[in-house]
């Protein structure tokens, strides 16, 4: 139990924190994020109450969709670039060396770093919330939906975040690390996309002849690993009733979303922590001479 | 104390370290010295659990740095070459968090910072960030900050690399302070005097080997076993030639380049043996203007064992 929660309550976690919440641009940056949003919710919510029936529950929901997919996109598009500097940041400014020799443990210092990148992103997401609560006035959102969604954010957050720490784990250079992390994070938005598409095509046409149903896998992984395909099916449920039912496949796309990051997430981290200090292996062992 | 033995690191086809054998004992101060890119601090980071060697074995305070490294860890106080701070902390919320990275408890953390601060003169910088520090205060900082688990054994490479000539003799101060508290330290540096003077032993290495080590007196005697005498006479230096010849100590003469009168005697008989000789050339009549044993120091050594490198 102690072990656990000097996991989470540790000098590397309180430093980093310290660190990123001491400048006042933090503070700026989220002042200019919430304008920005609160600004599109006013202009939306005018722009609708002015015509028509003015602003209805259906509206309502509009503006909570389209909020959350702009988080998605703020999310997929900053994660890479708070985390991919967490390690290989270090070795730049050569503190790493200095941390390592330190009595913390690989797991702590590698999810320490993690959580505190997240922590910056978390508060953007958590100070939003009230913008959330505009959409609330006037119905059309359930809680629940609300917090799905968050939990998608945060999914989301936490995969491409490891992704992020490993690359900067496993390449010496921010620069090529945060690259790698954000062809990455491309894949997952974007080239999952393209991939159901192009699969979804094979599949059809195999489909004319009895298909195997390793092949309906396929497409269906590369649908459920897309955030935004599954942010999309939590505000329509049964909006991929009849994409799911062509690949004959009657999971619910959200356990493989959900199963698939964090499996990634684990390993990412899991590679992250191996690789953070050498792997002390000496070829002679002998005996300590006394 | 350190024992390293058949230390062995190597990069592809690079040795970077061959077969090292060294012991250093509780509260000895070891110097390592040799040129860049020797070896040293492939030696320092193998001790400070940074890198794995290729073959052999090092322990520290009897811990395996290679089996054990957590417990190496507690026992070492690692200073290196390179290093950089985390700019927007204060001085005292540096060694603090480096003190709670080694899991020293809050309240003892307190206690030690301010005696730290003391000892490496920062006391009045505590409330600065440490980004607006000089090179010289940022290395001292560096240094509390490898005391502050109070470690047996510190491992410093190049504490006084790139300081001024006062921040230095700071450094030195600090050195002598930590070496009466008993700690053992090894120490690298690719200047020699520097490390003479406040060390109880010295090792030289270059190209990953150890070529040489010792206390200092045994590394002076075992490197400088012959000693070049300067002899200057008024006239007849052929005689004078001659003479030195006859001597069995006496191992080749040299005639100077320029000064034909001068010679070089490459001897290396006991300073009583050396006051017989200069008695009779005397008795002889051998017209001695100048006797004089040319004067090598530490440095010139170095120059000299190195240079093969070169």
């Amino acid at each position: 139990m102690n072990k656990l929660s000097s996991l989470f309550i540790n000098p590397v976690l309180n430093k980093e924190i310290k660190l990123r919440f001491r400048s006042f641009k933090s503070f700026l940056g989220i002042l200019f994020y919430l304008a920005v949003c609160a600004a599109v919710c006013l202009a939306f919510i005018w722009i609708e109450g002015h015509n028509r029936n003015g602003f209805t529950a259906n509206d309502s929901r509009t503006l909570f969709m389209l909020l959350s997919i702009g988080q998605m996109g703020l999310i997929a598009f900053i994660t890479p670039g708070l985390t991919a500097g967490a390690i290989s940041g270090e070795r730049e400014r050569q503190t790493l060396n200095i941390l390592l020799t330190t009595q913390q443990s690989s797991m702590s210092i590698v999810i320490s770093k993690l959580f505190s990148s997240l922590a910056f992103l978390v508060l953007m997401l958590v100070a939003s919330l009230p913008l959330y609560s505009l959409v609330f006035l006037y119905g059309g959102v359930s809680p629940k939906m609300v917090l799905i969604t968050f939990g998608l954010h945060l999914l989301t957050m936490l995969m491409i975040g490891s992704l992020g720490v490993m690359f900067s784990t496993i390449i010496r250079k921010t620069m090529v690390a945060t690259i790698t992390t954000y062809g990455v994070m491309l894949f997952f938005v974007v080239g999952t996309g393209f991939l159901y598409i192009f699969l979804g095509e094979i599949m059809y046409n195999l489909n004319q002849n009895p298909a195997s149903t390793n092949q309906r896998w396929l497409p269906y992984i590369s649908l459920m690993l897309n955030p935004g395909i599954v942010l999309f099916n939590s505000f329509e449920a049964g909006g991929l009733d009849y994409a799911l039912q062509r690949m004959g496949i009657t999971w619910p796309i959200w356990k493989g979303f959900t199963l698939s990051y964090i499996g990634i997430s684990i390993f990412a981290l899991f590679v992250s922590i191996m690789r953070l200090r050498p792997r002390m292996r000496s070829k002679k062992v002998k005996k300590k001479a006394s | 104390m350190i024992e390293i033995t058949n230390l062995t690191k190597r990069y592809g086809s690079f040795t970077a370290l061959n077969d090292l054998n060294l012991t250093i004992e509780k509260g000895t101060v070891f110097g390592f010295v040799g040129p860049n890119g020797a070896g040293k601090s492939t030696t320092f980071s193998i001790l400070a659990t940074l890198l794995a060697p290729t073959s052999g074995t090092a322990y520290v305070n009897g811990y395996d740095v290679t089996k054990s490294p957590n417990e190496v860890r507690k026992h070492i106080g690692y200073m290196p070459d390179f290093f950089g701070v985390y700019d927007q902390f204060k001085v005292h919320e540096y060694l603090d968090f480096y003190g709670a990275s080694y899991g020293v408890p809050s309240k003892e953390r307190k206690a030690i910072i301010p005696q730290l601060l003391e000892l490496v003169n920062l006391t009045d910088k505590r409330d600065a960030y440490v980004d607006y520090l000089s090179r010289g205060m940022k290395q001292r900082l560096c240094l509390a900050r490898s005391l502050i688990h109070d470690p047996e054994v510190l491992i410093l490479d190049e504490p006084a690399s790139g300081l001024d000539p006062r921040a230095r003799v700071e450094m030195r101060g600090i050195l002598q302070e930590l070496k009466n508290m008993e700690k053992t330290i090894l120490i690298s540096s690719h200047i020699l005097p520097e490390l003479s003077e406040m060390c109880d032993y010295l090792g030289v290495i270059e190209h990953g080997n150890l070529i040489a080590s010792g206390n200092v007196n045994h590394i002076e005697n075992q490197l400088q076993a012959q000693k070049v005498l300067q002899v200057s006479v008024k006239n007849d230096v052929e005689q004078a030639v001659s003479f030195f010849e006859d001597d069995p100590n006496v191992q080749q003469i040299d005639r100077d380049k320029k000064d034909e009168l001068l010679i070089h005697v490459s001897y290396d008989g006991s300073d009583d043996e050396q006051i017989e000789l200069l008695k009779k050339a005397v008795t002889q009549g051998i017209p001695i203007l100048s006797f004089t044993q040319k004067q090598s120091n530490l440095e010139d050594i170095f120059m000299e064992i190195t240079k093969g490198g070169e």
